[in-house]
């Protein structure tokens, strides 16, 4: 690891400043960040350890919604009990992620920014756009059965890992956050992730500094909630495929799929499509697909786990 | 539980485990020649580091005692455990997060020792093996290992015996799992809740079941 100087910020603001000179890094649960500094694929000079800024709160919104603090643990925000009642996709999400150590310290901002799991990104033996821009993508060619399908790009074809997004997405969440400027703005889940396009470097919209305060989820839609996930484990394993669903009882609802892309990948016109079932949903929602030999099972799979989400809310 | 076995001759066994491990380790180090004078070259065209790496001040309360280390900003917990503490129960898997062979508990909640630096854990209460139980006057959850036979080498077990006590008590606490029918609802202690909840311990010798077993029975579940 790389040696890096060391700070606890005391304010927001003061974080954003201090974040936003060259070679900087937020710190929160560091269970990424920790992990790839180690294999110097993050190799910051400075660490900003915003622990103590006191964004560990679950609140209730003027608009019946919640404002979950950007350092709320994964175990906290799946345990809250305000949202096993009334956004249990999300719950369902997060206890369907990692392992209870991991949760136990991983952070709600640091789970939106969690690197891919691309094989190539972690080996720096390997070209990678994303880890180092220009040296181009061993993935492509490569061994890609777990990377992604659709949103990638001829630089990338990495994808986004996390399963708890992928939930704020049905949810239309928004990412509040801070700049060095004192700056605050809110950024709806959509737009929060990047398509690789010709920067796969950038995961997110996020500018240097910028620090996130808190994910804002409107008030209950009802309906039915789901996280189906499908591994090569029946625990702590990334998706191959994850599904996020609310559905209602007149069979409409939401849908967002996991593992497939750079982001949480939700199609509104496509989840229009659900009373129509699993099939007329996928295709719509994997127009244009790009899968490798590798992983072109992806797609099927995606069908079945949503027709399956859809049997088990009519049942 | 301590390296070196009690009841015995304590001259006898000057020679700790670690010790041992740590000479078997020089020995593979010199039967790989190349790769270190290269790792030597390396290190030669390298830019000499202009100042030394960062240090800082931590204090921890380590099993009930008060602990202050100055430690470079890069050592993790689980190494300021291990080396500066000499706490060499919690072990180093593969440091990566990946088998939960280092989980302690910090504050009362189990986390990874090897994916957190020793400086976010400022003023921090932690646990390890050493703590929950000794030799003489065993923790319950170590007592039901012994007699279930729930390991085999034991290079796991003191995270596996740290990451169970700590699953009885999220249970008890009412935080959900991926298993359960509905996320809404009290977990309960079965088999299938156990199994999901210990999923981040890696056994290779694969004892699970027999984990599996000592929990419930430590929580009072027939099994």
């Amino acid at each position: 690891m790389k040696a890096f100087t060391y700070e606890r910020a005391k304010d927001a603001q003061g974080a954003a400043r201090a974040a936003a000179q060259p070679g900087a890094k937020f710190l929160a649960g560091g269970t990424n960040l920790l992990d790839l500094m180690k294999i110097e694929v993050e190799t910051p000079a400075h660490l900003v350890d915003v622990q103590d800024l006191g964004f560990d709160k679950i609140e209730e919104t003027r608009e019946g919604g919640l404002r979950i603090g950007a350092l709320v643990t994964n175990t906290d925000l799946a345990a809250d009990a305000r949202v096993r009642r009334d956004y249990s996709v999300l719950t369902r999400a997060i206890v369907a992620g990692a392992s209870g150590q991991l949760r136990n310290k991983a952070s709600t901002a640091g789970n939106l920014l969690q690197r891919t799991r691309c094989p190539y990104f972690y080996d720096t033996n390997m070209a990678c756009n994303k880890r180092k821009p220009g040296s181009g993508c061993a993935a492509i060619g490569g061994y890609s059965r777990q990377l992604g399908v659709i949103g990638v790009s001829d630089k990338c074809i990495a994808t986004f890992p996390g399963d708890m997004a992928v939930a704020m997405r049905v949810l239309d969440a928004y990412v509040e956050t801070i700049d060095a400027g004192g700056q605050r703005r809110a950024i709806p889940i959509a737009d929060f992730h990047r398509l690789w396009g010709d920067h796969p470097e950038q995961d997110t919209v996020l500018k240097p500094g910028e620090l996130i305060t808190a994910v804002t989820l409107p008030k209950p839609i009802g309906g039915k909630h789901f996280y189906e996930k499908v591994r090569d484990r029946a625990s702590y394993a990334y998706a191959l495929v994850s599904v996020a669903a609310v559905i209602q009882p007149d069979g409409t609802g939401r849908v967002a799929f996991g593992g497939v892309a750079p982001r949480p990948w939700r199609v509104e016109a496509a989840e229009a499509l659900l009373p129509q079932g699993a099939a007329a949903v996928t295709a719509r929602a994997f127009q244009g697909a790009t899968p490798t030999k590798d992983n072109a099972f992806k797609l099927p799979l995606a069908t079945r786990a949503l027709a399956s989400v859809i049997a088990q809310s009519k049942a | 539980m301590k390296e070196t076995m009690p009841k015995t001759d304590p001259g006898a066994l000057s020679m700790s485990r670690r010790g041992v491990l740590a000479g078997g380790a020089a020995t593979a180090a010199m039967t790989s020649a190349p790769a270190a004078i290269a790792q030597e070259a390396a290190r030669a065209t390298a830019p000499a580091p202009s100042q030394p790496a960062p240090t800082m001040p931590v204090s921890l309360e380590v099993n009930g005692k008060r602990q202050n280390l100055t430690l470079d900003t890069r050592t993790t917990l689980l190494d300021a455990l291990r080396e500066h503490l000499h706490l060499t129960g919690t072990k180093k898997g593969c440091d990566h997060g990946q088998c939960g062979a280092c989980t302690v508990m910090v504050n009362g909640v189990r986390i990874n020792s090897c994916l957190s630096l020793a400086v976010q854990h400022q003023g921090d209460k932690v646990t390890t093996i050493e703590g929950l139980g000794t030799p003489d006057k065993l923790h319950p959850m170590q007592a039901a290992f012994v007699k279930h036979d729930g390991y085999q080498c034991g290079y796991c077990t003191p995270g596996q015996i740290c990451s169970a006590v700590a699953v009885l008590d999220e249970i008890k606490r009412g935080v959900p799992s991926h298993v359960q029918a509905d996320v809404s609802a009290r977990p309960q202690v079965t088999n299938m809740e156990l199994r999901e909840r210990m999923s981040g311990n890696i056994c290779r010798c694969g004892a699970y079941s027999n984990i599996a077993e000592a929990m419930e029975e430590v929580a009072g579940v027939r099994a």
